[in-house]
């Protein structure tokens, strides 16, 4: 064991580790059945999470490949998407109905199926009870729950996919009566309503992973592990639960009044409409209700997929610059703001629906305001890299792409929150630049930062340094290269889904473009396929880990053996005495001082 | 049979990178760790300098492709207010943007690890927080007067002397109504919409809808220097009215009336000039996704003097009149002749 030594970064931790000894303590070998498929331990769950969401994310990316064919190369044919999608392609160009659908799951699978579930589904499910000092979450069996609804509703979701009329083609928010009617579009037929059983699947495994993250923070911590010497993690996935316990249930109430309108004759989103050549009976509904009942979800789902990310940011930027997060309670305090005003802030996505301008004021100025925390954090950021020890290993690369990326995409959220420059801008490609940046490719950062940091944890083994790097700069240079543009292109007012510009006058100027993003968007495509092959490849090929504590890291997660089994440690769970950020001397040559460290004499507690 | 050949072949160039990156860090492993782990921060950090480079250099020259490719001015009043405000914005974020992102390079760079170095012990400082809370909510408190007082204004009431229009949108074109020498628009009901004489549903006993004008083509007639209130509705799903170079905005709601208003300042003659572009014209696109033919749903304004204005509406006829005027099947054959002025493509195959 001690022989051919391949460390991880940091090799000051040099403690061999006990093979062999760690099969004493487990009971029996449980079946494969129930030790990986039907496993109540949440950090087989969360590799269940993580490896569904990798497989979405492929097919999401995938159907913006082909999406973005159509925008980048309208005159031209591509037969291999015939071989892919058939009919819905035939002689290699999209139909119409189909492009909308796929834009519509694009846009569904990469919010909820990936950077929900895939995020803090496996998140916060390998890193609650490993940081906290739990053997398990609170209920490890609705844990299970958790990710099995998760899985019914990715193969009602898949199942969509293949029906005659196409999958749900509203667009990821399926405003009624467009996703009510039948009559208003293809996607509106079966589609629409597996759509919805789907969702509404997903709004249970949300549900039951979330109560599950808040009843372990809150009371499973070891002894020692006050609140306020919690990861910022922690501190980041109990906001993203309590966010998801909060707005979820009225997303669903949106959707069981949809399922009523579509197929029981009620009215709740229905009035005064004339489709397919004749009137329908509906009178009294208001479409903008969903949207008020969507957006209250929609909203807070953006700081859902935001919140994991910082978290995971604050983490791997603190640790690989050998620093301590700067403002650790300012830091804390913002989360808390960020998550308070991520309810009051939902109308802003409706400033053209014609609602009242005085109602409008007040969701400017409450939107305007997430800016101050947001830039609390930036700075803190900055600040914890300043005079650090910065090694620039690959999850350090991503988590200072995190901050780029949500330096620029939250600066544009500043444009668009103002209601009187969102008239302009709203539904433009503009909007599409924002949020792809911010909530898309940061989110996404924040992601692959965790997975290449915690993937020692996860797997035992190393991911691959070399394509790790190729990995990060393609990119977070694709990203930029693909999303600058089309702030320009919203400028100019070019709305977003639309199959094709090539009839309009003031847009058409942008079709070379277009083709360039394409390319672009292509090319980062095939980087994530180099990803995906070496997480894989890793799990079985990988570097192995050789010391329980590859990063230096204080935190709780590492004082575990290097594959722990189901219930973490051997023995206690080790005890806790100090905040997570002790990166300062140990007094032995070492550059941080381990959570499970007592304060020396006469050291004050942070 | 060649998709699968293709997605052989990517795997196999997959593996053989994998292999490479393998080889690469057993080889350098066996050549001192320390040592090339300590060249490799070095590339690591010269690389983000080049990307922040590059990245300067490729926001230029972004800037010079879409230079002369963006909006011309606006092209209502209210829109003006819009222009400076945008920019006004801009240029707050765009100092931070710069500021933040070469902080963030900097530090990355400057603050590598190296042997010597050992990182500063720096937990908090109250008061660098405090600055940094405060400034951030000084600057959006700023930002959120300027754009509440445009905000409040373009939501304003319409002035009096305004041009009422009406503009329905349907599956996938947009119909517009004019009042007609009373200059008030009659009741309408989605129960009495017919496709093939009656398509926005007037009510005829309703004495208003007689001289009531609808033009199906998607065109918009607007008299320069004088202000417009649109009433918007819809038929079927929502749609949005997008006026881009008058930078205005609006659903149109089935069930729900919403209006704006705004004052065109150039003529569409005075806007090719501007733009040097013979075949400018101002278009109205629709913003809320509404089904497969959205991205055709495309209509047109014509903005002329009210000398000209008042000549092209001399010679419209009623739509009551051009339904109902001569004898009773004349209705098919006018109603086929406008079909023939429709323009979007995608229109044919609707509605079925």
């Amino acid at each position: 064991m001690s022989t051919v030594i391949i460390d991880g970064p940091n090799v000051t931790q040099g403690i061999p580790t006990e093979v062999g000894h760690h099969h004493d303590h487990e009971h029996h070998e449980q079946h494969f059945i129930w030790k990986y498929i039907f496993s109540q331990d949440h950090k087989i769950i969360g590799r269940q999470f993580l490896i569904t969401g990798i497989i979405w994310a492929i097919i999401g990316a995938l159907f913006s490949v082909f999406f973005r064919l159509q925008l980048g190369f309208p005159d031209q044919t591509f037969p291999i998407m015939e071989k892919f999608l058939g009919d819905w392609a035939k002689g290699g160009k999209l139909t119409p109905e189909f492009y909308y659908g796929l834009v519509t799951m694009h846009g569904t699978i990469l919010v909820f199926f990936v950077l929900t579930a895939g995020l803090s589904g496996t998140f916060a499910n390998i890193l609650i009870p490993l940081q906290v000092g739990a053997r398990d979450m609170a209920s490890p069996f609705m844990n299970m729950l958790s990710y099995w609804f998760f899985f019914a509703a990715s193969i009602f979701m898949f199942v969509s996919l293949f029906v005659q009329t196409g999958p749900a083609s509203g667009g990821w928010t399926t405003y009624p009566p467009l996703s009510a009617l039948k009559e208003a579009s293809m996607g509106s037929g079966i589609g629409m309503d597996l759509w919805l059983i789907s969702m509404s699947l997903f709004v249970v495994s949300s549900l039951l992973g979330g109560l599950n993250y808040v009843a372990t923070i809150l009371n499973m911590r070891t002894k020692g592990m006050t609140m306020t010497r919690l990861p910022l993690t922690i501190w980041a996935l109990f906001f993203t639960a309590v966010l998801g316990i909060l707005s979820f249930p009225v997303l669903f109430s949106g959707f069981v009044l949809l399922i009523f309108d579509r197929n029981f004759g009620t009215s709740f989103y229905l009035s005064e409409i004339f489709i397919g050549g004749k009137a329908l009976p509906h009178i009294g509904g208001s479409p903008i209700l969903y949207q008020h009942l969507f957006w209250f979800l929609g909203h807070p789902e953006v700081y859902i997929i935001m919140l994991p990310g910082m978290g995971m940011a604050s983490e791997v930027l603190s640790n690989h610059s050998r620093k301590p997060i700067f403002g650790y309670f300012a830091m804390i305090i913002s989360l808390v703001g960020i998550t308070v005003l991520a309810f009051l802030v939902w109308a802003h996505h409706m400033f053209v629906t014609g609602m009242s301008p005085f109602l409008g004021s007040i969701f400017v100025l409450l939107t305007l305001l997430i800016a101050v925390p947001s830039a609390v954090k930036v700075f803190n950021w900055l600040t914890t890299m300043w005079r650090g020890n910065i090694r620039f290993t690959v999850p350090m690369m991503f988590a200072i792409g995190f901050v780029s990326m949500f330096i620029s995409g939250g600066l544009t959220g500043i444009f668009l929150g103002n209601s009187a420059l969102d008239i302009h801008l709203h539904d433009t490609y503009f909007v599409i630049a924002h949020f792809h940046i911010v909530m898309g490719v940061s989110a996404f950062m924040g992601m692959f930062a965790g997975i290449y940091h915690w993937f020692p944890k996860m797997f035992g083994r190393f991911m691959n340094n070399t394509l790790g790097y190729v990995h990060f700069f393609i990119t977070f240079a694709g990203a930029y290269l693909i999303f600058w543009p089309m702030h320009y292109e919203g400028i100019a007012g070019m709305p977003r889904r639309y199959y094709d510009y090539s009839a309009w006058e003031s847009y058409k100027q942008f079709i070379s473009m277009n083709g360039f993003i394409s390319i672009v968007a292509i090319i980062v495509f095939f980087a994530q396929l180099l990803f995906v092959y070496n997480f894989f490849a890793s799990i079985w090929r990988g570097r192995k880990v050789t010391v329980p504590n590859p990063w230096g890291s204080p935190t709780l997660e590492w004082t575990t053996p290097i594959k722990p089994g189901h219930g973490n440690w051997e023995g206690e769970i080790p005890e806790v005495y100090r905040w997570p950020y002790d990166y300062k001397d140990d007094g032995n040559g070492g550059d941080f001082i381990a959570q499970t460290t007592p304060l020396r004499p006469g050291e004050e507690s942070h | 049979m060649s998709g699968f050949i293709t997605i052989l072949l990517i795997i196999l160039v997959f593996i053989i990178i994998y292999q490479i990156g393998k080889a690469g860090e057993y080889a350098a492993v066996l050549r001192e760790e320390e040592k090339s782990k300590a060249a490799v921060n070095r590339t690591i950090a010269w690389l983000l300098v080049a990307f922040f480079v590059l990245g300067l250099y490729g926001i230029w020259k972004c800037n010079q492709l879409f230079d002369g490719k963006l909006l011309p001015p606006s092209a209502s009043e209210q829109g003006v207010n819009y222009d400076s405000m945008f920019n006004a914005t801009l240029l707050v974020t765009g100092i931070v943007f710069f500021a933040t992102q070469a902080v963030l390079f900097w530090f990355a760079f400057r603050y590598q690890s190296t042997e010597k170095r050992t990182a500063f012990y720096y937990p908090h400082n109250n008061k660098l927080e405090i600055i940094w809370t405060t400034v951030p909510a000084i600057a959006m408190a700023a930002l959120v007067a300027i754009g509440l007082r445009n905000w409040l204004n373009v939501t304003s009431e319409a002035p009096k002397n305004a041009n009422v229009i009406e503009i329905v949108g349907k599956q996938f074109n947009w119909i517009v109504r004019y009042p007609g020498k009373d200059g008030v628009l009659g009741k309408r009901d989605f129960r009495k919409i017919n496709d093939a004489n009656n398509i926005l549903g007037l009510d005829w006993n309703d004495k208003d809808n007689m001289d009531d004008i609808i033009s199906q083509n998607g065109e918009m007639h607007l008299v320069v220097n004088k202000p417009v209130k649109l009433i918007i509705g819809s038929r079927d799903v929502i749609h949005d009215v997008g006026l881009p170079h008058f930078r205005m905005k609006m659903d149109a709601v089935p069930g729900i009336v919403t209006t704006m208003w705004f004052t065109p300042r150039f003529t569409t003659t005075q806007m090719k000039e501007m733009t040097k572009n013979q075949d400018f014209v101002y278009e109205i696109s629709c913003d809320q996704m509404c089904g497969k033919g959205h991205y055709s749903m495309r209509g047109t304004v014509i903005v002329e003097t009210q000398a000209e204005y008042d000549a092209w509406l001399a010679k419209q006829q009623s739509y009551y009149a051009s339904n109902n005027a001569p004898a009773a099947p004349a209705a098919p054959a006018a109603d086929s002749t406008l079909k023939t002025q429709k323009t979007d493509t995608a229109k044919a195959v609707t509605m079925k």
